[in-house]
């Protein structure tokens, strides 16, 4: 069992489709989950079925969503870092770093979720990734937590080889459906879809809503 | 948003001509668009809050739409238009969405500075 999880991601709905399970079972442990959340999802293309956000509006309907999901995935500290979306890696690094650095001191987790650098094919995704591990390299190594890296490139494999972790999640498959179904204006145009391949038990549907995967991350002193 | 209503916008238009303006003018593929799709070039830009007065402008086409400002040294265009609004703050937003519903494009334009 995990002391704390600490999870770094840069889009409300990043928490929803690779890792609500695995966060649903460590909330359901009773394990403290603190979920950075660097942007609001300013940028989305999608703006809900009808259409029910401008470019304008999309932040507030967004951050909305979010207090929904963290809601639903027991999640009780949300931290916003208020980045626009889109801008992660033009951002001044050195102080991104150190705004991460300061948050993994105060709580202290002995597991960091964030995406894995160079392998999660939204810059954003992999800028968020890379600014954790170099805060975490900052530590001493006996105080570094463990981190399980998200990785979904198509050549990801190819290079970092298969995940280590695997998660079996099926017991929160319904839950973690709510949890992407809470942020409307990202899923409403998959979600149903999404449902009927599962009750189908189509292969890929079940998939997706009952394992999770990760790769621990190998952090020497390189920089990712 | 509605769908466009080109009279009106054009009223909107000429209404804002030699105003100081601030805008945010958008293009999209969506992040994702070569990951599901290798062949696709992915090409997009945003600027936001950068300041402009045009002298002229008008709307075009027969849906989706085309905006053009003509400024004192240049042009700002913009096509794909689908639908718009003048929101609660007085500000007059654009967007081309796609079959989809997913914006392709955004043209906003307004006498304060949008949220960084």
């Amino acid at each position: 069992m995990e002391r704390h999880v600490l999870v770094v991601f840069p889009h409300p709905d990043d928490e929803a489709f690779g890792v609500a399970g695995t966060i649903l079972s460590h909330t359901t442990n009773s394990t403290p989950v603190t979920y950075i959340c660097l942007t609001l999802g300013e940028m989305g293309r999608n703006m809900g079925r009808p259409l029910i956000a401008s470019r304008e509006t999309l932040p507030e309907i967004r951050k909305k969503e979010l207090d929904e999901a963290c809601k639903l995935l027991g999640i009780t500290d949300l931290r916003h870092f208020g980045m626009r979306d889109k801008t992660v890696e033009f951002t001044d690094q050195k102080v991104l770093i150190d705004r991460i650095l300061q948050v993994i001191k105060e709580v202290n987790p002995s597991l960091v979720i964030t995406f894995y650098p160079g392998y999660s094919v939204h810059p954003d995704h992999d800028a968020t990734g890379a600014a954790v591990i170099q805060a975490i390299q900052k530590l001493p190594s006996s105080e570094r937590p463990t981190v399980h890296a998200l990785a979904f490139s198509k050549d990801c494999e190819d290079v970092i080889g298969p995940p280590d972790v695997i998660n079996d999640v099926a017991n929160y498959s319904s839950n973690k459906l709510q949890v992407m179904e809470a942020h409307e204006s990202q899923t409403a145009g998959m979600i149903d879809a999404l449902k009927e391949a599962f009750l189908k038990k189509d292969e890929a549907a079940v998939a997706r809503l009952t394992v999770e995967r990760f790769w621990t991350y190998p952090i020497h002193n390189d920089r990712p | 948003m509605k769908p466009i209503d080109p009279l009106k916008v054009q009223e909107t238009i000429t209404s804002l001509s030699g105003k100081k303006l601030y805008v945010h003018l958008e293009t999209t593929n969506g992040a994702y668009a070569t990951h599901k799709n290798a062949s696709f070039f992915s090409a997009g830009a945003f600027i936001r809050n950068v300041q402009l007065t045009f002298l002229h402008g008008s709307i075009k086409g027969k849906g989706p739409y085309r905006i053009g400002l003509e400024t004192e040294l240049g042009w700002l265009y913009a096509e794909g238009l689908t639908d718009w609004e003048i929101d609660t703050l007085d500000r007059v937003l654009f967007a081309g969405h796609d079959q989809d519903g997913k914006l392709a494009i955004a043209l906003q334009l307004s006498e304060q500075p949008f949220p960084k």
